[in-house]
């Protein structure tokens, strides 16, 4: 328990010591992509364009998964009710239950997609937060305060989008290769994907698109008119997960 | 001290209720340890059904707390004499209910030593943190009011002037406690199966039956056991609130049935399926909802009859069906349902676990004992103890 503890405060320590120059890299990040805007969390907006396309040629692929899963210790829990996902796939008839007409969708309704956290500009999850341990930042990531988490479940009952795992369990015995860069967490929390902030904050992209062999992920900053999601957004039509819902994901699927 | 030496002097019937009371709510207690230790996986819930039995008793619960206003409201706003011996009862039903709903909240917290920061953080576009305060403020009135009407009781003296408008205080205070519930559930985008404004008033009608049927149970039982008499007004009165709540309930959920099947909106349709005729061959819930269904059809029967309600053998009964109904409803249907298919459209069964039906099982016992408590506590005063 002490060793578990005394870890535990060392990559905390690792952690803030990131966030106190997070800001610097975010900065200088995102001028780096977008000079005429100067940049900063403000004039950022963090979206992800997928090309389900690119990504169906090799369906068995899950190197996202895999990345993902090794760089935030995600655990695996052998009973899938208990399983913690943060990036996954599902059927497209699942993702998008709203598809409904049979002959459009009717090669498409068992392919797999890649799913995540939409990270949604109008979050109902942050809205029912009873502690504000779910928020959204200025540059539009969902971020969890795995710390202040009561474990209500409250943001996993109304995520439209099932993007929520909660730990049932505590995680830390399943965790197949343990990364000490980043924390791992408590059981009775609730966790998800937050866009690789943790890499943001060095300069890099989110661990999957550096994955992704097939360049099926596209990251970048929906702010700057110039970025590569940006132009691919304008180029080609795109659907969202229930955009009836208001919720606005920040998650694009390339049609 | 309020009282409470009244409680530990008692017969030897009195102390063998209690014993077994409270090996009820230690096994439950051992139970929550595990669960302390292992965490919430000891229980049936699970990624897509992440609210179980313990959410959907304390929704269940939140009603019967509500309920006290119907003894309450007649008694004080309409001057109604029949209910001026049963108001103590409802209050302390109130109080006893409201208990056991912040226990079922906090049995279900994953980190529950965190369970303040709702307070040191207050967010008020939080509904939690809306049912926290509705809660809080309602357990405080009402725990208020009995106390001090019994205290004046025992002395002998009118009650205070100052406590009359609090007990007014207390009837809207019960209706927004149920309100507020019910908005914890139907502002979730994504669960079609609670994202309807009828919500509320179906949480109400349902409360205002089933409440009112656990006091006639309450009274009944009291009436056996000792010398106090709730009066045959009274329950009859009782049992004419529980005759209109039942039909207006059952006439809201038919409303529901109608706008979902009707509109034949896939994702409306589709916890109802589950509900009622099972989905993917999962049924483990249509024998209860049938269940349901039976008691609310039959209790309607025996209610709307003149002379069924008015005999009070049968009046017993019906008020056992009225509260199983409505607890199968509200109490697993209502909560289960709304997560299955998840929008995902996954259908996931859940079936809770021994442990956290032991734990389900304490906190009732804690229910029943501060009503035991409290009841013996009243009736000591009033020198009606048989």
């Amino acid at each position: 328990m002490s060793i578990d503890r005394r870890k535990f405060l060392g990559v905390a320590a690792g952690a803030s010591a990131l966030v106190l120059a997070g800001k610097a890299s975010v900065d200088a990040l995102a001028s780096g992509s977008q000079p005429k805007q100067g940049g900063s969390l403000a004039n950022t907006r963090w979206a992800m364009v997928i090309d389900p396309a690119k990504c169906l040629k090799d369906k068995g692929c899950t190197a996202c998964i895999a990345a993902c899963d090794k760089v935030h210790n995600i655990p695996d829990f052998k009973n899938p009710k208990h399983v913690v996902k943060w990036i996954w796939k599902e059927p497209f008839k699942d993702a998008f239950p709203e598809q409904e007409d049979e002959y459009t969708i009717e090669q498409y309704k068992d392919k797999p997609f890649i799913l995540m956290c939409n990270h949604c500009n109008n979050p109902p999850c942050v809205r029912v937060c009873p502690t504000q341990a779910t928020f959204r930042r200025e540059d539009g990531i969902v971020m969890m305060d795995w710390h202040r988490c009561i474990g209500c479940r409250y943001c996993m009952a109304a995520c439209p989008y099932g993007s929520r795992s909660f730990n049932w369990l505590d995680p830390r015995p399943h965790i197949a290769h343990l990364d000490p860069d980043f924390p791992t967490r408590t059981k009775g929390v609730v966790e998800k994907c937050t866009f690789c902030e943790e890499r943001l904050a060095r300069g890099e992209g989110p661990a999957c698109v550096e994955a992704c062999e097939a360049k099926a992920m596209v990251f970048g900053n929906l702010d700057d008119p110039d970025s590569e999601v940006r132009q691919l957004l304008k180029a080609r039509f795109s659907i969202r997960r229930n955009p009836e819902l208001g919720t606005q994901p920040e998650v694009y699927y390339l049609v | 001290m309020f009282m409470l030496e009244k409680a530990v002097v008692g017969s030897r019937r009195y102390w063998i209720w209690v014993g077994c009371l409270l090996a009820v709510i230690l096994a439950g207690f051992l139970c929550y340890l595990l669960q302390l230790q292992v965490g919430l996986g000891i229980t049936g819930m699970s990624r897509d059904v992440s609210w179980g039995l313990y959410i959907a008793q304390f929704t269940f619960f939140v009603g019967v707390a509500a309920s006290a206003v119907m003894v309450v409201l007649p008694y004080y706003l309409h001057n109604y004499k029949a209910f001026g011996k049963i108001t103590i009862l409802g209050e302390f039903l109130a109080v006893s209910a409201v208990t056991m709903c912040m226990l079922f909240i906090f049995v279900d917290m994953g980190q529950p030593m965190r369970v303040l920061n709702v307070i040191l953080h207050p967010t008020p576009h939080s509904m939690m943190f809306w049912d926290m305060v509705s809660l809080s403020g309602y357990l405080f009135l009402n725990a208020l009011i009995s106390y001090v009407m019994l205290e004046s009781e025992r002395e002998g003296v009118a009650p205070p002037h100052w406590i009359k408008p609090i007990i007014l205080l207390s009837i809207p205070w019960a209706v927004s406690i149920h309100t507020v519930t019910a908005f914890l559930y139907n502002g979730l985008p994504g669960r079609a199966f609670w994202l309807t404004a009828i919500l509320a008033p179906r949480f109400l009608a349902s409360a205002f039956a089933a409440g009112p049927s656990l006091l006639i149970l309450l009274a009944m039982v009291i009436r056996k056991l000792t010398k106090f008499d709730a009066g045959s007004e009274a329950i009859q009165k009782l049992a004419l609130i529980v005759t209109y709540a039942m039909l207006i309930n059952v006439f809201f959920v038919l409303m529901e049935v109608f706008t979902s099947l009707y509109s034949n909106i896939p994702a409306d349709a589709s916890h109802l399926k589950f509900l009622f005729v099972g989905l993917d061959g999962n049924t483990e819930l249509v024998p209860w909802m049938w269940t349901s269904v039976t008691f609310a059809l039959l209790s309607l029967v025996l209610l709307i009859v003149p002379r069924y309600r008015k005999n009070e053998k049968l009046l017993a009964f019906t008020c056992v069906i009225v509260f199983l109904s409505l607890w199968i409803d509200k109490g697993i249907g209502l909560i289960i349902g709304g997560f299955v298919p998840s929008p995902l459209e996954t259908v996931t069964s859940y079936v809770p676990t021994l442990p956290e039906i032991t734990i389900v099982a304490s906190i009732w016992a804690i229910g029943m004992l501060m009503i035991t408590v409290f009841y013996k506590i009243a009736l000591s005063v009033r020198h009606q103890l048989g």
